[in-house]
């Protein structure tokens, strides 16, 4: 990897289903060990944004031009037998629904399994890996017995943030991690996130509504409107003085705690 | 804390669904509007079921409560439909209110007719007035509830609860589905609403700055108990109960980059299991061996303040 080369690179990137474009993206990168945030409202094109970077965008009945690099390496384009090599090795993903992103009929230890003995680990070392995976997010190996449904919400999206560290991705994509979770459970996942960060290097691209959660978790912040990226920066920053109309409105649409009553 | 009579009293109220107490030994009231109450607490509290069942939506096992010094736990028949009039209640979902196949203005005509308000041939001209009193258009009256946004959508489910002409509303999560450019529309029509129709509220919601713009007071819930209750604005800047000051520090702020570590460690218990003595005691910092055995008592602790917790002067006193 060549230094200062960002780990994620989208360029004029172009997700449309038929005539309508969902997500227009001239520029965006994402750094080692970076995090960054793609804030919007439901529609603005911020999933199917992540959508088309792990290469699933055909799948879901998109077309998809432009240019998606990891370290340099163009991502679009690539064979699926090579793209599922990048998905989840590489590349991983979490979603809103931590219980409901699991298969219901595997353990969460078959999970591990699977997934690393894909990747070509041995299935004595895929259960090694595993359980120190769940003791790095502070889980008991114990959970590797356990089916999905058996988690609380917080133990499931802990369980798919141990899957990425047990492949080593480099980037994860996390979609509204926190949007299903409880406001104590969400303080938890987000200062675990910040650990892995640490700990691993990992990048990450933390797409929420939540402008108040990427405030406290992210570096930069991408705002998107209508498939555009409306304004970007560092997110104390942008989330503190915007200059987009769009994010000023977004900015001062949020609840905030210590400004008393509205209502009269 | 309000000298107004109350417009809903309840008291010890207990639900309880299986092995899981849902709602125990619940007691609040409610003045006459302008007024606001926010519940609020996470997942399993019980506040959406203590929001059910002060519409009768939810099997009361022990408790009473009076709306307008009527005990509707009681009540049947004609006189539960009447009582039923003056509490209306608004869910974070639009569309599970509204029938897919019906019109908005029969959806909202449809209340008033079932409570005889208004003769049949002035539903039209009274619809398109709610219609347009909750920020839309009369012509959405011929609107199927798909052909709207879903701000609009929820829009409406607040005409049809308004329909009815009742005092108060409960309003569960009534904001938590939408954006948050239309949830800050929702509020604003919210704080509008209570002023023009003197509506007093019951705002059940996870979210405290919500609950802080419009509620002049607020209960906390955890595990089916009130653990807290006081001015929203005593309450969130100077908690008295350890579970409160741990909700606070929990909720996200733009601006100041805090990085507080959590204050409560762990899952919330589960509910058909409840701990010992005071149910936050296994996440609380400051449990004691008298947390573990006794259950607290919701006692005074300030002015129109109540909690439940053994150490709550020490938790007022550190801020």
């Amino acid at each position: 990897m060549i230094p200062g080369q960002p780990r994620l690179e989208i360029r004029e990137l172009t997700v449309a289903f038929g005539a309508r474009v969902v997500s227009d993206i001239s520029h965006l990168a994402i750094a080692p060990g970076e995090i960054v945030g793609l804030a919007g409202e439901s529609g603005s094109g911020k999933s199917m944004t992540a959508t088309a970077i792990l290469g699933l965008g055909r799948t879901a009945g998109a077309s998809v031009s432009g240019s998606v690099a990891l370290n340099g390496r163009e991502l679009i384009g690539l064979p699926e037998r090579e793209l599922r090599h990048v998905r989840g090795r590489q590349i991983a993903m979490i979603f809103q629904s931590p219980v409901g992103s699991f298969n219901p009929v595997f353990k969460v230890g078959d999970v591990f399994e699977r997934a690393l003995r894909l990747h070509g680990a041995s299935k004595r070392a895929a259960r090694e890996q595993a359980a120190s995976a769940l003791e790095e997010v502070l889980l008991s190996p114990n959970l590797l017995d356990r089916f999905p449904h058996q988690l609380s919400g917080g133990q499931a999206q802990r369980v798919a943030i141990a899957l990425a560290l047990a492949l080593r991705s480099e980037v994860l994509l996390a979609d509204e991690p926190t949007s299903a979770l409880d406001v104590t459970v969400q303080a938890e996942i987000l200062d675990l996130l910040r650990s892995v960060r640490k700990e691993s290097n990992m990048s990450v691209l933390f797409i929420s509504h939540d402008l108040a959660v990427i405030a406290e978790l992210c570096d930069r912040i991408a705002v998107m409107q209508r498939g555009k990226i409306v304004e970007t920066g560092l997110a104390r920053r942008v989330l503190t003085e915007p200059s987009d109309p769009y994010t000023r409105e977004l900015v001062a649409s949020v609840p905030r705690l210590g400004t008393g009553m509205v209502a009269g | 804390m309000s000298e107004r009579p109350a417009l809903l009293e309840v008291r010890g109220l207990d639900v309880r669904f299986g092995a899981v107490h849902a709602v125990n030994d619940v007691s609040f009231t409610l003045p006459a509007g302008p007024y606001g109450l926010g519940l609020v607490g996470e997942s399993g509290s019980g506040k959406t079921t203590t929001g059910r069942a002060v519409m009768r939506l939810a099997p009361i096992g022990n408790g009473s409560i009076l709306v307008d010094g009527r005990d509707v736990t009681r009540l049947r028949g004609a006189e539960l439909k009447r009582s039923r009039r003056l509490v209306q209640i608004v869910f974070q979902d639009p569309d599970a209110t509204l029938d897919p196949r019906m019109r908005v203005g029969s959806a909202i005509g449809e209340a008033m007719l079932a409570h005889r308000l208004a003769p049949k041939r002035q539903i039209g001209e009274r619809v398109g007035l709610l219609l347009e009193n909750v920020g839309l258009e009369p012509e959405h009256a011929r609107r199927f509830p798909h052909q709207l946004s879903g701000g609009q959508r929820q829009r409406v489910a607040f005409a049809r609860a308004l329909a009815v002409e009742p005092r108060m509303l409960v309003l569960d999560e009534p904001t938590s589905a939408l954006d948050v450019t239309v949830q800050a529309r929702i509020l604003r029509l919210i704080a509008g609403l209570r002023r023009e129709r003197r509506l007093a509220y019951l705002l059940i919601s996870h979210n405290l700055a919500v609950v802080e713009e419009l509620c002049e007071e607020a209960a906390v819930m955890y595990l089916g108990r009130i653990v807290e209750r006081g001015p929203t604005s005593a309450l969130l800047s100077n908690p008295s109960h350890p579970y409160t000051a741990a909700l606070r520090s929990a909720v996200p702020h733009i601006g100041v980059r805090t990085h507080a570590r959590p204050l409560v460690p762990g899952p919330p218990p589960n509910a058909a299991e409840p701990p010992s003595g005071c149910a936050f005691h296994p996440r609380c910092p400051l449990a004691i061996d008298r947390c573990r055995s006794e259950v607290p008592a919701v006692r005074p602790i300030a002015t129109g303040r109540v909690v439940a917790c053994h150490r709550a002067e020490e938790v007022l006193a550190g801020g």
